[in-house]
């Protein structure tokens, strides 16, 4: 249970694997950022990862997507390796949507058109049919009046939820969401985790860095805890928090759980 | 247990709205700020006053000789009579009509830019652009569809000065561009041809420039080759103002926040994509007082072309000053090139602080 380097076997053998980090490194300069990671994800998985800053959890779903490069290893995702070749991270980018801590909205573009830019350009899709799907999804993260307004004048859950409705414009199988709440007010942080339950309970792939531990509590099928750029430890919600393993895990929790 | 009453709204003191209350705080909020608003005010007067009775109430305005001009103020008639060299150089008279003609076009074609919603905007941009100049350079030049072959060493005057300083801009701001790109590269050869580049023309003086180009070009070339004079020194400013425009440019793209490129990357844009529609439509719009900037500076420094021979309105005002009949007014002639090349890069400031008004989108960075 508390090995963290082997693949769990259970569930995974059911469903195809999405995601499949084997021996992945990656160094800073001489800094040491990711130390022989190991994960698989199957379709469907809900992964929560969390561990103190600095500690490379962010950096490994940016290596997903290839915001980051891995230097050792090796990264698939649906079947298809980031490997240099251009041809292979933009399929990969296609079938990976990511949420920012900050959202990154393109702010000289309307809600509409930051939602419908990537399906229009990347996707190929007529304008109509985007902006279709678009209203949809607005609709889906309950955002759909703000459509024509600009991202500077939404608050920032808002912002948030529309940066989710921009990454689920393009369809993608998979979603990564980096620490999507750090930065809002708390009255606006629920907004967002209930679109982010929604979403989970519609069967997405998700991986999510997190301190919301109410959320991993109630949607995450794992947890993982992530420190000095290792694994150490993975387990389902209940164990997880109920019967953490290692000590770190255990000064860890008692450290965010404490307030 | 009390309940809060919510206080009315009070108008303001009296003291604090209306013109006096201006004057107290903007002209004389202490004796020190009294004295200088007074100071101002009789500097004010000493030249205001004479200046206006010298270029409008004593001036004259009609004649075709300096006898017209007696009164003592200001001598507008040199300046009418000179006005078409001033605007067309040495460009035969009877043809004039071909650089009206273009002019006309020109606002015609331009005035729908201006006006929202316009359906055909996607392709008269593009037209202005590319088709335009052509058709100009067509009239301008002639030699085809019976129109009399002008060289161009004819061409001048304010024609001139607008001809290089719209080539110059048109020029200029797509190759900047290009060269911020490339100095932002991860790849090191592009990198380093656009660093090189960029130094090269920065560190040059555009006087050099205007000199290799029509002096030093020639020499290189091979024995009779031709290539027009005025060819040349468009090209040098172009290259010239674009690596400035380059800068500029950058300066915008490093504003940028990092999340912008990461969010549309993670869409799957490809490289070219994110620039054209999401990093440059932001740098560009961040960037525009400084763009303007370049382009008033360029307009400006067409005058240069004065020393290859090239003659521009500031060239042909010094010619007419020149001319015996009319020794002794150089204050209109030069009044009158500062007042042009003023409303020229007024309109060019005013249209920028319009354009950022109406690219504003409320966004806090």
């Amino acid at each position: 249970m508390s090995d963290a380097n082997t693949s769990r076997p259970d569930s995974a053998m059911a469903e195809p694997q999405m995601i499949e980090l084997r021996h992945v490194h990656k160094w800073y300069g001489q800094f040491h950022v990711l130390k022989d990671i190991n994960l698989t994800v199957s379709k469907g998985e809900r992964i929560v990862i969390c561990g103190p800053s600095g500690s490379g959890k962010s950096t490994m779903i940016r290596c997903i997507n290839r915001l980051e490069e891995h230097q050792d290893g090796q990264i698939i995702v649906d079947g298809t390796e980031l490997t240099d070749d251009i041809k292979h991270i933009d399929q990969i980018r296609r079938e990976v949507g990511m949420v920012f801590q900050h959202f990154n909205l393109f702010p000289h573009l309307t809600v509409l058109e930051n939602c419908c830019l990537a399906p229009i350009w990347v996707r190929r899709m007529p304008r109509k049919e985007a902006e279709r799907a678009a209203m949809q999804y607005l609709e889906k993260v309950k955002i759909p009046e703000q459509a024509k307004k600009y991202p500077g004048q939404l608050s920032g859950g808002q912002q948030q939820r529309v940066a989710i409705a921009r990454s689920l414009c393009m369809n993608p199988s998979i979603m990564l969401f980096d620490e999507p709440t750090s930065a809002l007010d708390p009255e606006m942080i629920k907004e967002v985790l209930d679109t982010m339950v929604e979403l989970a309970e519609s069967g997405m792939t998700m991986l999510c860095v997190t301190h919301e531990m109410g959320f991993a509590k109630t949607v995450a099928n794992r947890v993982i805890f992530m420190d000095g750029g290792e694994i150490i430890e993975q387990n389902e919600p209940e164990a997880f928090f109920h019967n953490p393993q290692s000590d770190r895990t255990k000064l860890f929790l008692s450290q965010i759980l404490a307030h | 247990m009390t309940t809060h009453v919510a206080h009315p709204d009070l108008p303001p003191p009296s003291t604090s709205i209306g013109a006096i209350a201006w004057l107290r705080a903007n002209l004389f909020s202490s004796w020190l700020n009294s004295l200088l608003t007074l100071g101002s005010v009789y500097l004010l007067y000493l030249t205001i006053p004479p200046l206006i009775s010298w270029a409008l109430i004593n001036a004259d305005w009609v004649g075709t000789s300096r006898e017209a001009c007696e009164s003592g103020g200001a001598c507008w008639v040199f300046v009418g009579v000179r006005m078409n060299q001033f605007m067309y150089g040495l460009y035969p008279e009877t043809e004039y009509w071909r650089i009206n003609l273009a002019a006309v076009l020109l606002v015609v074609l331009m005035t729908p830019l201006f006006i929202k919603r316009f359906p055909w905007k996607r392709w008269l941009v593009p037209f202005v652009l590319f088709g335009y100049p052509v058709i100009a350079f067509v009239l301008f030049s002639g030699g085809v569809l019976g129109l009399e072959y002008v060289e161009t060493s004819r061409w001048g005057g304010l024609t001139l000065t607008l001809i290089l300083s719209s080539v110059g801009m048109a020029a200029s701001l797509p190759l900047g561009i290009v060269l911020a790109l490339g100095r932002r590269s991860h790849m090191p050869i592009v990198k380093s041809l656009s660093v090189v580049f960029i130094e090269f023309w920065r560190g040059v003086p555009l006087i050099t420039v205007l000199f290799m180009s029509s002096v030093m070009l020639p020499l290189f070339l091979p024995e009779g080759t031709h290539f027009d004079k005025l060819l040349r020194a468009m090209i040098g400013i172009a290259l010239f103002q674009s690596a400035y425009m380059a800068e500029v440019v950058r300066s915008g793209l490093q504003a940028i926040p990092k999340g912008q490129y990461e969010a549309a990357q993670a869409l799957g844009l490809s490289y070219w994509q994110s620039m054209g529609l999401i990093i440059l439509p932001q740098a560009l719009k961040l960037v525009i007082p400084g763009i303007v900037n370049t382009f008033i500076a360029l307009f400006k420094d067409t005058t240069l072309v004065l020393i290859i021979g090239l003659f521009d309105m500031l060239a042909m005002i010094q010619a007419a000053l020149a001319d015996p009949n009319w020794l002794g007014y150089a204050v209109e002639g030069l009044t009158f090139a500062a007042l042009v090349y003023w409303v020229f890069c007024f309109s060019m400031s005013r249209y920028s602080l319009a354009l950022e008004r109406k690219l504003h989108t409320g966004h806090a960075r």
